[in-house]
């Protein structure tokens, strides 16, 4: 009979455990019946589902559970309040204000002061909290898995289905352990942990996992910083990747608006505090990175594979082999790159500082500590694009506004913008950026565009100089 | 939901690895609120110049693969976003059916949604399918998920494997809302549970 199938036994891995806790119902092959909860909604991926509930008469089954945000298309100028100019873009925001109302559900609209990047609000205002699980119609939802929730992307039809019933058809991942050993080094982040991790297993690797990052350099990280780690895990292919609570997960959470208090705090601590892989747990696949090992690095390519640390030089096909060939002969040729030119000897048009990987208040703390006293290079544009509206405000109260406007970067309103330029914040054809966002992917930034991965801190110093740079240089000289 | 049971076609060989969500359905199209029309910008910065006009080089724009309704991928087809765009985009045009060494997860479940059949097989058999998907409609496949088998162009069967219940599923067009509302007693006996157990959540 379904839904008597035991649950894993013997030790589990935290993902195990999620799973285990969630499973409605499960088939005899496997498939399982998962509830959701928390369905997080962006204006891009929910109307055709909401339209879906609509045609066939259904309500939203748990609207208290969902939460509604615009941010992809929203414009980050401060002439906002006027509106969106783009029809289209206008039309999905309308939209997604229509559909929150009418189905009743937790809505930020885009001239809320805690409206912002989805995957930023949620964890900002409680609603993710560890052991639940999480969706949204977008793959960085792997961000959340930071405090040990169970989060991936879904597609448009299954938004639709979690709308109308909170639960997800799954089949189990498999599990994969991602150790990073010992200490990061100075000048080395979070975001190059993630793309030395990408590096290393390629985009492929993670495709059918779900990742745990663990280790002494994941638990020394804050939480921003751990959201950065598991926000690309889809970038290396994996649906989701989690981080362990721990005492700097509860912290963090304490206190949100949606964080449960009092004695529902202490009873939600309880059970927090088991959220870890059992002792001789299975793994599927393991991988260990030294965190001595890590440099900064950037991008030179059209895939977050495509990862170098900065003292390296662009390489050659030749110097891959099987599809990979044909793969980087033709980003090289959309990057404009020659094989064999330093990394640090790109030059730069603009830098783009923001996005749900390294928008939150710590990335901009780091990068405005870079750019203290200094100004972008002549003929580079710079633009600081905080991850929401609360994350603005924390940096005007700190000050770090007036440093990135007197280093010659406009301070924009929150929302995705140049990250996948759904709004009007683009690249024009052949303009080559330094970003702290996730994918460099050709067109991502704006036709022809060319997008190089990096850490907020990589990327300020890269705006400073003209060109890529190490940062670690940069520290040096402000010693 | 459509069907797919089997399908004999012309296949378009795309030997690109990491074919990404975003050069299948590039952002400006994702302003949509519907799920049709999309077919005509499938592919479109790899398909159409900046002026609009048509790449001659790109494979969907020969004429030897204009009714294409398999594409033949390199690895890892689909990675990137969750935009069920793609899906849309590629069904719209006429795709139904991808044969690849592997694919994105997002992707790969976001086709079962759209009556699209996503093709798993060893790489041995993606390159000999590439070589027969290079004759165009010379050397046309058949996908048949009854039988779980793909028989390229001259005869060869390609067996493969794919989850039960996503089989059943597509062969009879079901959809999955539906199937899964029969299941409300279950989904509220655990929401009573759970507001027991952990009512914070």
């Amino acid at each position: 009979m379904s839904g008597t199938t035991p649950a894993s036994s013997g030790p589990r891995t935290l993902y195990d455990k999620i799973f285990d806790a969630h499973v409605v119902d499960r088939q005899p092959d496997g498939t399982a019946l998962l509830y959701i909860d928390r369905h997080l909604v962006h204006e891009v991926t929910s109307p055709q589902a909401f339209e879906g509930l609509r045609m066939s008469g259904r309500k939203v089954h748990a609207p208290e559970r969902t939460i509604a945000v615009p941010d992809h298309n929203v414009p980050t100028t401060a002439d906002r309040v006027q509106g969106i100019e783009n029809p289209e873009g206008r039309l999905q925001v309308a939209e997604l204000d229509k559909n929150a109302r009418e189905f009743g559900v937790n809505y930020y609209p885009m001239n809320d002061v805690r409206q912002g990047i989805v995957h930023i609000v949620g964890p900002e205002q409680g609603w993710t909290l560890p052991g639940m699980t999480v969706v949204c119609g977008d793959s960085h939802t792997a961000t959340h898995g930071a405090f040990g929730a169970l989060a991936h992307g879904i597609g448009t039809s299954e938004v639709e289905h979690v709308l109308a019933t909170q639960t997800l058809i799954q089949k189990k991942s498999k599990n994969m352990k991602v150790e990073i050993t010992g200490k990061l080094r100075p000048g080395v982040t979070a975001k190059d942990i993630t793309l030395s991790i990408i590096g290393h297993t390629g985009t492929a690797g993670g495709t059918g996992y779900v990742i745990e990052y663990c280790g002494e350099a994941i638990r020394s990280l804050s939480m921003e910083g751990r959201m950065t780690v598991c926000n690309m895990a889809i970038e290396g292919g994996a649906r989701a990747g989690l981080i362990a609570p721990d005492e700097t997960t509860f912290a963090y959470v304490k206190g949100r608006p949606h964080a449960p208090k009092g004695e529902a705090w202490e009873a939600a601590l309880n059970w927090w505090r088991t959220l870890q892989s059992d002792e001789g747990a299975h793994w599927d696949k393991v991988v260990t990175i030294r965190a001595e090992d890590i440099a900064p690095v950037v991008t030179w390519g059209t895939s977050p594979e495509d990862v170098l640390p900065i003292t390296g030089r662009v390489p050659a096909p030749e110097d891959f082999t099987g599809g990979k060939v044909d793969a980087a002969r033709r980003s090289l040729d959309y990057m404009g790159l020659t094989p064999g030119t330093p990394l640090s000897a790109i030059a730069i048009d603009a830098v783009f500082i923001g996005s749900c990987t390294n928008g939150r208040i710590e990335d901009l703390r780091a990068a405005a500590e870079i750019l203290k006293g200094k100004h972008l290079a002549p003929n580079v544009r710079g633009m600081v694009v905080p991850g929401s509206g609360l994350v603005r405000l924390q940096a005007e109260e700190e000050g770090l506004d007036q440093i990135f406007t007197d280093a010659g970067f406009e301070w924009r309103l929150a929302g995705c913008s140049m990250c996948l330029g759904m709004n009007p914040d683009q690249l024009a054809p052949g303009e080559r950026c330094a970003a702290t966002s996730n994918r460099n992917f050709e067109g991502r930034q704006g036709r022809g565009g060319r997008t190089h991965l990096m850490s907020p801190i990589m990327a300020a110093a890269a705006g400073v100089a003209g060109h890529l740079v190490d940062v670690r240089d940069v520290m040096a000289e402000t010693v | 939901m459509d069907k797919f049971t089997t399908l004999t076609g012309i296949a378009a060989p795309m030997p690109l690895v990491n074919i990404d969500t975003d050069m299948i359905i590039p952002k400006q199209f994702l302003k949509t609120i519907h799920r049709s029309g999309l077919g005509k910008s499938l592919f479109d910065e790899m398909r159409y110049n900046a002026d609009g006009s048509e790449k001659p080089d790109f494979v969907l724009n020969k004429p030897a693969y204009r009714e294409a309704q398999i594409i033949v991928a390199g690895d890892n087809f689909g990675c990137g976003s969750s935009r069920e765009h793609a899906p849309w985009a590629l069904k719209d045009f006429g795709i139904r059916a991808v044969i690849s060494t592997s694919f994105a997860d997002i992707f790969y479940n976001n086709c079962f949604q759209n009556g699209i059949l996503p093709v798993v097989l060893p790489q041995e058999a993606v390159d000999a399918l590439m070589k027969d998907a290079e004759n165009g409609a010379n050397a046309r496949l058949t996908v048949d998920l009854e039988n779980q088998v793909v028989v390229g162009a001259d005869g060869t069967e390609y067996p493969f494997q794919i989850d039960a219940h996503r089989r059943h599923n597509l062969l009879n067009g079901l959809d999955d809302i539906g199937l899964t509302l029969e299941k409300a007693p279950s989904i509220g006996s655990y929401e009573q549970r759970i507001a027991q157990s952990q009512p914070w959540v």
